[in-house]
């Protein structure tokens, strides 16, 4: 056998071994040697966010505006449809009395209207 | 990268990971509730995943990844956090673990000292978000609207909190262990993110100081550089980027234990739809859940010849004792064989061959414990949403 095949038939083992792994997988498959851990330092940063389609209107401005200091929007289009206008009142009530939002009462009565028009 | 370049990134990315079906375009995914359409986005260190929110980044698992294999591997572990202020660097030469409060000796601990200066061990565990499955719920309640991908099993290497503790020395009176982590309110108003453990349980040699997962680095968005790990308890415990343990000589009462995460208190955690609980107390221990993950919703089979089923099951720690599955909706079941054992906190895999004539079957799939804990066959409800897990329906037809 030339060393050529040796190589391939070599390859072939180590090839079906990891494909066994693959067909059962279990939780000591792993290599359990840790590594070095790096000492650089780690950064984040934020990814971009995109204002949501149903708030991207002028209409919406407010809410976008406010809302958008402390989270992103998903926060707000992800919910469900169909909760009722207290739903969204209680919840942008929540943001004031519960989590300090800085939000005039004017402003959140209107947040919660549009919302609830929206999204109700 | 351009914004246009990111979509056509992560429309391929998101196709190729979902097997694209036709209800999903490109780069979207939609859960199979109200509302459900989320995007497909990739976040640092992470595959593609699904979109919850983006500030702070909420990710949830492709339900997918589950039937790859028992370890959810780390760059498709899900993402919760509460609170926009993530740290924006973080140093693991200058990073300190302080431990103080009601102990002898506070501690201040760099990496390098914890790794070296106390006894290190492993533990398979799966960390599930309370609110995992929420979007299931009827009637709909407001929070995070997850599908079933806010949980994950992993090996994670670290140290017994009791041995910090020990060598901190706790005084007499201490009561509970609180947890704080780098990530900050936005604003002053909101309590910042702090969670309680009783004394005795933070001792009891299982609750850990983890600094691994899988082998590796903490993922940043998964707690870099440490995170506390506490087996068989919901993940609302499991404190990311864990730079501050307090001992207390009182029941602490931050707004994220005594307001927050709460549940009724009663053995069903649930009451009537759409009322409250009269009493309610904080979130504790998993309860148990089995999932099909060889087939998804909708799955075609091959009829009249031998299918494979398989899945997974775990509980709050007393051991899964025991999966039945139905291939009739629940009228007749049969037990399921158990796959390899890593310990009373992981995943354990199910796997059943049936055989199916042709036309449409509900697979259902129902664990027990060692102690007789069972899932419902019916949903509970509870008004925050927590600890779904009722008996999983998945429709497959034969064909």
């Amino acid at each position: 056998m030339g060393s050529g095949q040796q190589t391939f038939v070599t390859a072939f083992i180590v090839v079906s071994a990891l494909a066994v792994l693959a067909v059962f997988p279990g939780v000591h498959g792993e290599d359990r040697v840790v590594p070095p851990s790096s000492l650089a330092p780690v950064s984040f940063v934020m990814p971009e966010e995109t204002t949501p389609p149903e708030l991207a209107d002028e209409g919406a401005e407010l809410v976008v505006s406010t809302c958008s200091a402390c989270h992103s929007l998903e926060y707000i289009t992800t919910q469900p449809r169909g909760m009722g206008e207290k739903f969204w009142h209680d919840s942008v009530g929540k943001m004031v009395k519960v989590y300090g939002a800085p939000i005039e009462p004017a402003d959140a009565q209107a947040i919660s209207d549009i919302l609830a028009d929206r999204f109700g | 990268m351009t914004e246009f370049d990111r979509r056509v990134f992560l429309a391929g990315a998101g196709a190729a990971l979902l097997g694209a079906t036709s209800r999903d375009t490109p780069g979207q995914v939609t859960l199979p509730f109200g509302n459900g359409t989320r995007s497909m986005v990739q976040m640092p260190g992470k595959r593609p995943m699904i979109l919850l929110t983006t500030r702070p980044p909420q990710l949830e698992t492709p339900f997918a990844v589950f039937d790859e294999g028992l370890i959810t591997p780390n760059d498709a572990f899900f993402v919760r956090y509460h609170l926009s202020g993530l740290p924006s660097e973080i140093d693991p030469r200058t990073f300190r673990l302080r431990i103080g409060g009601h102990v002898n000796a506070p501690l201040s601990l760099s990496l390098d000292s914890l790794k070296r200066d106390f006894p290190v061990s492993e533990i398979v565990a799966v960390n599930q978000c309370s609110g995992n499955s929420r979007g299931f719920f009827d009637p709909r309640v407001g929070g995070g609207q997850l599908g079933n991908g806010a949980m994950g099993n992993a090996r994670w290497r670290g140290v017994a909190l009791k041995h910090l503790l020990a060598k901190a020395g706790l005084r007499e009176g201490a009561r509970q262990v609180t947890f704080n982590g780098l990530d900050n309110p936005p604003t002053d108003g909101i309590p910042d993110f702090v969670k309680a453990l009783d004394v005795d349980h933070a001792t009891d040699g299982e609750v850990m100081v983890a600094f691994a997962m899988n082998g590796e680095d903490l993922p940043f968005l998964n707690g870099y550089p440490l995170r506390l790990v506490v087996p068989g308890h919901f993940g609302t415990y499991w404190v990311k980027h864990l730079d501050e343990i307090n001992v207390v000589d009182a029941d602490f009462d931050g707004y994220w234990m005594k307001t927050a995460y709460r549940i009724p208190d009663n053995d069903c955690a649930c009451v009537e739809p759409g009322t409250k609980p009269e009493k309610t107390v904080p979130i504790g221990r998993f309860n148990v859940r089995s999932f099909v993950t060889s087939h998804a919703d909708g799955a075609q089979v091959p009829a009249a010849r031998t299918t494979e089923l398989r899945g997974i099951a775990f509980s709050g720690g007393d051991a899964v004792k025991q999966v039945l599955v139905s291939t009739d909706d629940g009228r007749a079941w049969q037990a399921a064989r158990l796959g390899e054992d890593a310990g009373r906190y992981s995943f354990r895999e199910w796997r059943l061959g049936v055989t199916l004539a042709r036309g449409r079957h509900a697979i259902r799939v129902r664990a027990t414990t060692a102690g007789g804990e069972t899932q419902p066959l019916e949903a509970v409800w509870q008004p925050a949403g927590y600890m779904r897990n009722v008996v999983e329906t998945v429709r497959v037809e034969a064909v």
